[in-house]
């Protein structure tokens, strides 16, 4: 238990829980290989998004680029911008999201009670269409501040400054970090401090493998890698299905009673694949994993419906490697 | 036995409109210059005049990419699946895009340059 000046202070510190029950079993004598779930649902607004979304907003502040009254403009289908809206509000901005037109209802309603204005981009453009709609509108208005989550250096050093050493504070025998990959923020940060820190340790993404409209682009050339991305912090990545995020989601509740969003069970679906050839190599792991967010807004798309049985047969044989 | 190969939409027409296609090879350079024997180009569309992956193709094998494991050096071993994608700005947000995409039976297919956006977003910043 803690006491904080405001919600601001709040942010980060979050709990680091062992998975007794989901971690693979070993036979007597062997190293023990253990999951660890970093909970951060357990920020101010229930996702991770909030320690990039105050980093940000301080280096922006301390750059001089934000005063008080100023406007944020944000491309973001939710989390990040749930987190500025809190954030903005805290500090006095004013903060308008650009998102997809068909992202969740609860996305909407929460950054509306949050303060935040809405413009909708196309749905067919997926985000990155509503990147280069919150491009155009900076354009048209010169003196909106974009902090641009997917290249602004602040997004990962918040992950470097606070992500990181508290995972090592909590578990100095870590061997392994697996986190989603989007603006890649948690991952660089993340990666880049315990690189430094812990000899060994393997830095696993987990990136979502999306529906094909979202890769219908015209051609190759039109691709995007955000401009965070250093290759060379990963020591493996993964592409995960949406079935087999479901399927963890799920199993995530049901085993160990964890409600969470659905690229946390991407990410629990790659902590699971590391985890398990580590076992079967007969090596000791540590892998911790994070929970990026809660399920709660994502109910509205009915997926955690069904038994965990129907899920566990559609699971057979779907373990990487 | 023979390998799979996905190929995402943009590159369908050099496989005469195929998702799947298979072929062989010991390393995922030598399926490359497999598939492009039957579908001519492909294997440019890929690799770079420098013999690199293109920096917006990714490619995986059996889920994992194979940047990490050898790029075009990456071991191949019958059964294994392959899939290509082009690189596509992430995470929940694509969650949540593909979730809504699918309750919403969108057929309309991205129309917009979303990459030039991309590009030139970072050339501004
Ligand atoms: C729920 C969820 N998971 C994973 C990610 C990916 O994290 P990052 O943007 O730091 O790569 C995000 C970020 O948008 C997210 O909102």
């Amino acid at each position: 238990m803690a006491r904080y000046d405001s919600l601001l202070d709040a942010c980060g510190g979050t709990p680091l829980v062992g998975l007794p029950r989901l971690s693979p079993t070993v036979p007597a004598g062997a190293p023990p290989v253990r999951l660890w779930a970093k909970l951060e649902d357990r920020n101010p607004t229930g996702s991770i998004k909030d320690r990039a979304a105050l980093f940000m907003v301080r280096a922006a502040e301390e750059a001089g680029r934000l005063r008080p009254g100023d406007t944020i403009l944000e491309p973001t289908s939710g989390n990040t911008g749930i987190s500025l809206a809190m954030v903005a509000k805290l500090r006095g901005y004013r903060l308008v999201c650009v998102m997809p037109e068909n992202v969740s209802t609860e996305r909407v309603q929460l950054l509306r009670m949050y303060g935040a204005e809405i413009i909708f981009s196309p749905a067919a453009g997926g985000s990155n269409q509503a990147v280069a709609t919150a491009k155009q509108i900076a354009a048209d208005h010169p003196d909106w501040v974009m902090l641009y989550q997917y290249g602004n250096e602040a997004n990962a050093r918040a992950h470097y400054e606070t992500t990181g050493p508290e995972l090592l504070h909590d578990l100095p025998t870590i061997t392994h970090f697996v986190a989603g990959l989007g603006t890649t923020g948690t991952l660089m940060g993340t990666g880049r401090y315990l690189r430094e820190k812990v000899e060994g340790i393997q830095i696993v993404a987990a990136e979502p493998r999306y529906g094909e409209l979202v890769y219908g682009l015209r051609n190759i050339d039109e691709g995007y890698v955000p401009e965070l991305y250093d290759a060379t912090v990963l020591s493996r990545r993964f592409s995960v299905g949406t079935r087999d995020a479901v399927l963890r989601t799920r199993q995530l509740v049901e085993v160990e009673g964890i409600f969470a969003g659905f690229s946390t069970g991407a990410i629990l679906h790659a902590a699971l694949a590391v985890a398990h050839e580590a076992a079967r190599a007969g090596r000791r792991a540590d892998v911790a994993f994070v929970v990026a967010d809660g399920g709660w807004k994502y109910l509205s798309t009915g997926a955690y419906g069904g038994t965990l049985a129907d899920a566990e047969e559609a699971l057979e044989g779907q373990l990487w490697a | 036995m023979a390998i799979e190969v996905r190929i995402p939409t943009i590159l369908r027409s050099y496989t005469g409109g195929a998702k799947v296609v298979e072929g062989t090879g010991d390393t995922l350079g030598d399926l490359l210059t497999d598939l492009d024997s039957r579908h001519s180009g492909l294997r440019a569309r890929l690799v770079t005049d420098a013999g690199a992956l293109h920096r917006f193709v990714n490619v995986y094998v059996n889920d994992e990419d194979v940047r990490f494991l050898g790029a075009l050096d990456a071991k191949l071993n019958d059964g294994d699946s392959v899939t290509i994608l082009p690189a596509v700005a992430g995470g929940a947000f694509g969650f949540a895009a593909a979730a809504a995409i699918a309750q919403h039976k969108l057929a309309a297919v991205a129309t917009v340059a979303d990459g030039e956006a991309g590009r030139r977003v970072s050339a501004a910043r």
